[in-house]
């Protein structure tokens, strides 16, 4: 059931609809009533949101890895790489599969971004990422589809023990939008950091999904989302962490902070902590507000105006996700897009 | 400076203000005192602009201008400061820059150039000093875990970092141990000046020990009921408030 099979094989009955519980906020199959062409070959000039920081350039045009290897990073120098999913094709569908394989000891910054270049693409892809022993990977996600684009992306993570991953993964939505991340996490020492910020407005949706999977002693977790939401825009958030039997030692923290701008916008969270082993560490926290009149009372009698002293709530608000991207280029790239689009909500 | 007529104002429909009227020219400190309930609190978010507190009859105005009419930015751009009883914490926004963007948003809306960074960063660590502020704390959140007693200081720190005229300071006396209340009281009579006037609402008089007031008037069901000299805010000490009846 998703997006990838139903474009593989023409078939509308394999999207995921509002029947399954894990997509109930993200029904794909009540808006996709037809099988849309696939999209044609395409390419697009070096560049994307981090083409400033170097390192490789990895461009996914409308779905084409052809002549495109797996990602393989060894070696004792960190990497950089720019993994762009580019969609050009409007009203195309097509889907892509990556493969990144992290070895031992080594470490990659991997800047992904997702640009929308026409309307009403059907866009899928799947990213199959794993760290071996001690490796290293920052991810960090930018994406900028179409406002009636469909876009889902999935990646799974295999950790290894002693392997540290984090990611930050930042959206202005679509009409429909998932992005998801899987985590398979042996504990023995490795961490992970999900973080994630949805910015939206007008009609659009985003979800972000996580599920992480604690498998063995002494892992951690770490997860911060935040999300502002105005118009007649939707977020998702679903976060799960299970704790297998006896993955003790774990220590899980997960925090979800949403802000609704707009009586009409909308907010769905489900953060769920499964836990089926003993001595653990695990908390959970979820607020759905608005903006505290009161501080913006405070900021106005200082001097600041209205409007200007809501956008400084909501980019400081949205900062502290920000401000945890271990990457400082790619930081202060993500500060900029979110105070653009912050800008403009 | 400041001149207020006849101010009625209500809070959800409850009326609070019931025909105040208070003159306070330049270079002068008034002290407000009276019982709670009195309307102390609500005097000060009327004049500064507080959404929830509507005015119904009366006037207030600054060097002639009405301020009733303005927002609370535009209020602050002309000069008025309200010191809070109870700061807001402001996540995510470290104290310096709160401050900078507030005393830009100013000089703006006045017409005045920006100030810039060194300028601006040497006046702060002067004021910081003399108010005995940890220049790290300017760093952080604005707020943000600080005990009572810093965000009072902090409020100061903000009141001569953005230089006001009219100065209104809500009780700002309660939560300070008396070096607290020192140190405080120093930074507000060092911006004592003929171009400023300050309203300072107090409901005991110890805070006036330290900031010496010109008048004193006591507040009491929503007007002003008495006014005097210091030795006003003496006998209401001694002898509370109850000959000017209790708060509606």
């Amino acid at each position: 059931m998703t997006l990838a099979t139903a474009l593989k094989t023409g078939d509308l009955t394999k999207l995921p609809s509002r029947r399954d519980e894990d997509w109930r906020w993200t029904d794909l199959r009540g808006l996709i009533r037809a099988v849309p062409p696939a999209s044609p070959q395409a390419s697009v000039a070096p560049g994307g949101p981090f083409a400033d920081l170097g390192g490789d350039e990895l461009a996914v045009v409308n779905g084409r890895t052809d002549g495109l290897p797996d990602l393989v990073v060894e070696g004792p120098a960190a990497q950089l790489a720019r993994l762009r999913f580019v969609s050009t094709a409007a009203g195309g569908g097509h889907q892509a599969r990556i493969r990144i394989s992290v070895k031992p000891g080594a470490s990659l910054t991997l800047l992904e971004s997702y640009e929308g270049r026409a309307a009403g693409y059907l866009a899928s892809a799947d990213l199959d990422i794993s760290l071996g022993e001690g490796a290293s990977v920052e991810r960090i996600v930018l994406a900028d589809d179409d406002a009636e684009a469909v876009s889902v992306s999935t990646a799974s993570v295999n950790l290894s023990p002693g392997a540290a991953y984090s990611q930050t993964v930042m959206t202005t939505g679509a009409r429909r939008q998932r992005l998801e991340t899987r985590i398979a996490h042996p504990g023995a020492g490795a961490t992970a950091r999900l973080d994630g910020a949805y910015l939206l407005s007008a009609q659009r949706h985003a979800d972000l999904t996580t599920a992480v999977d604690h498998g063995g002693l002494n892992g951690a977790t770490n997860q911060l989302t935040k999300g502002v939401v105005r118009d007649q825009a939707r977020g998702v958030f679903q976060g799960r962490i299970v704790v297998e039997r006896g993955a003790d030692g774990t220590d899980a923290r997960m925090r979800h902070q949403a802000l609704i701008l707009s009586e009409r916008a909308e907010v769905d969270a489900k953060p769920e902590l499964l836990i089926f082993a003993d001595d653990v560490q695990c908390a959970h926290g979820n607020t759905i507000g608005a903006l505290d009149e009161e501080a913006i009372f405070y900021a106005m009698q200082r001097g600041v105006p209205a409007e200007q002293a809501r956008a400084m709530l909501t980019t400081a608000f949205v900062g502290e996700v920000i401000d945890r991207i271990g990457h400082d280029g790619a930081r202060e790239i993500a500060r900029a897009w979110a105070e653009a689009q912050l800008g403009s909500l | 400076m400041l001149s207020i007529q006849n101010l009625h104002a209500t809070v959800a429909d409850k009326p609070i203000l019931k025909g105040l009227t208070l003159d306070l020219p330049a270079g002068e400190v008034h002290a407000i005192m009276g019982p709670n309930g009195a309307g102390k609190s609500t005097l000060s978010y009327v004049l500064t602009g507080r959404e929830g507190y509507e005015v119904s009859e009366g006037s207030a105005t600054l060097d002639g201008e009405d301020l009733l009419g303005l927002d609370p930015s535009e209020r602050a751009a002309r000069g008025v400061f309200l010191s809070f009883q109870y700061p807001l914490e402001i996540p995510g926004v470290p104290a310096l820059t709160f401050i900078r963007t507030a005393l830009n948003a100013q000089r703006k809306a006045r017409g005045e150039p920006e100030v810039s960074a060194p300028a601006f960063l040497k006046q702060a660590r002067e004021t910081a000093a003399a108010l005995k502020i940890d220049f790290d704390m300017l760093k952080r959140s604005l707020n943000v875990g600080f005990s009572g007693g810093e965000k009072k200081r902090m409020e100061i720190f903000q009141m001569a970092m953005l230089s006001p005229r009219l100065l209104i300071l809500d009780e700002t006396d309660s939560g300070l141990d008396i070096d607290a209340l020192k140190i405080v009281a120093a930074g507000v009579n060092a911006m004592r000046s003929p171009g400023r006037a300050m309203l300072v609402i107090t409901h005991y008089q110890r805070l006036l020990d330290y900031i010496r007031p010109d008048r004193v008037h006591v507040l009491s069901a929503g007007r002003i009921v008495a006014s005097g000299g210091p030795e006003l805010a003496h006998e209401l000490e001694r002898e509370g408030y109850d000959k000017y009846g209790k708060a509606a």
